[in-house]
């Protein structure tokens, strides 16, 4: 029997986040970790507030890639562990549309609990009154674009025992392009200056790695699964 | 069109072939170093405004490109390698991942040795060695990557992956970085209009240039060649092979 595409990707995103909300250690130790880290940092600077708002935009962005690091590691490896990552596989259904469904809850379950809690932490770090609008947007926007590309990082690594350092080492350069207009947007919006260019600049990483990363990654699933 | 190039996918045909370049770049490199260093390190002129620190640059120039040319050369071997399913891509993808990664870090110290006299600081974070750095941790990830995997030819799938993944996204990192912090000088090689140098320093440049990229050529093909052995170390010629140098 063929099922729809739609209805395929929609059976994936509901399973997914089905499991999550089972397990909810796994959506609530990233966000506290983000919370710790962030919190960590007035600690070791000191807590003078003109210093805080000078790096608040970095320190929460660094911590939310951090976060995001941390999580990606489930997206595939239970399904690889337990079989069904194969039987994805080998569904007539195109690779590229299962793991846009997956990484679309991967999104829901750690993406968008970050970008909710943000604002509280951009009141721990006394960040500009002026900058919560554009910390929201640049999140809402480059949040996905994590998650997309730390699934190709995830499917080359899924097979590795000892796969979770060298994760860091293969994703982390490709989330600097993110981190630094992300941040800049920030910056520019504390001194009221107009962002939109940073922003569409996200925007337009969100959408190529929004068309590209899927197919990295089922190249990399195949080559993983072996 | 395309039929003459179909023997060397062959292991054992493309073994012996590099054997018989090497000898050649070998001794074309030598001949390009000696000239073209000798050239820059004892005839060219000072620089009227960096004086003699200007050296560095016959150096740390062609490190620069050649650290970018081979991770763009292991990015066709890697489409090579996923599209056509050829087992040498994979091989020589491993043979230049350490390669490339040696000189990136030869353009990022000479560059260090370079800033300290110029710029007053081994390390700045402008967005040229900013890049490089970043294109270190790409070559150190394809290389991380690799010895990860127990199975060679799992190994080179899985690093081709990631260095077409790293090959779209240098660009951007590239361009991102530049627009958030620039003070590196605007490139004076990359050009094709007429350089802005004088040519008693373009030449010795020029043949420094060639000169490194024979000797990349060269530790390449000897690289290339132990890949090819560890990978079909089971097959009869490699054996033969073996047999034959021990009676020797």
């Amino acid at each position: 029997m063929q099922t729809s595409y739609s209805s395929a990707f929609f059976t994936i995103l509901k399973r997914d986040l089905t499991i999550a909300l089972r397990h909810r250690d796994d959506i609530i130790n990233p966000l506290l970790f983000f919370i710790i880290v962030v919190s960590l940092f007035p600690l070791g600077i000191g807590p003078v507030s003109n210093t805080l708002m000078k790096i608040a935009p970095g320190v929460i962005w660094v911590a939310a890639l951090l976060a995001t690091l941390l999580s990606l590691e489930r997206l595939f490896k239970n399904d690889h562990a337990d079989g069904s990552l194969e039987q994805l596989l080998l569904s007539p259904c195109p690779t590229f549309i299962l793991v846009l469904a997956k990484i679309l809850a991967h999104w829901l379950i750690t993406g968008l609990p970050l970008i909710i809690i943000a604002p509280l932490l951009g009141v721990l770090l006394n960040l500009h009154q002026d900058s919560y609008t554009a910390l929201m947007l640049t999140l809402l926007l480059g949040t996905p674009v994590l998650s997309l590309l730390g699934a190709i990082g995830v499917a080359l690594t899924v097979g590795l025992k000892k796969g979770g350092m060298l994760l860091s080492l293969l994703v982390l350069p490709l989330y600097i392009p993110v981190l630094i207009f992300a941040t800049s947007a920030i910056d520019a919006a504390s001194m009221n200056l107009p962002y939109n260019g940073q922003l569409a600049i996200i925007a337009a990483i969100f959408f190529g790695s929004l068309t590209l990363a899927p197919f990295a990654v089922g190249s990399a699933l195949k080559v993983s699964t072996n | 069109m395309w039929k003459w190039l179909h023997p060397y996918a062959n292991p054992e045909v493309s073994y012996h072939f590099t054997g018989k370049l090497i000898p050649w770049f070998t001794a074309i490199s030598v001949i390009l170093l000696v000239l073209g260093l000798g050239l820059a390190l004892a005839f060219s002129p000072a620089d009227y405004q960096q004086g003699e620190s200007v050296r560095i640059f016959y150096l740390h120039v062609p490190a620069a490109m050649l650290s970018m040319g081979i991770y763009l050369g292991m990015a066709i071997a890697a489409l090579t390698a996923l599209v056509w399913q050829l087992k040498l891509a994979e091989a020589s993808i491993a043979a230049l991942a350490p390669i490339g990664a040696t000189f990136t870090a030869i353009a990022l110290l000479t560059g260090a040795a370079w800033g300290k006299p110029m710029w007053g600081t081994w390390w700045i974070w402008d967005a040229r060695l900013t890049s490089e750095l970043i294109l270190l941790f790409l070559y150190l990830g394809v290389i991380a990557l690799q010895n990860a995997f127990e199975d060679k030819s799992l190994a080179g799938k899985a690093a081709s992956v990631l260095a077409i993944v790293g090959v779209v996204n240098l660009p951007i990192i590239h361009y991102s970085v530049e627009w958030w912090n620039t003070l590196h000088q605007g490139s004076t090689v990359s050009k094709l209009e007429r350089p802005s140098m004088s040519a008693d320093m373009f030449i010795p440049f020029v043949v420094c240039l060639f000169g490194f990229a024979f000797l990349v050529a060269r530790i390449f093909g000897e690289r290339f060649r132990a890949e090819i052995i560890a990978r079909n170390s089971m097959r009869p010629w490699v054996k033969a092979l073996v047999l034959a140098q021990e009676k020797n």
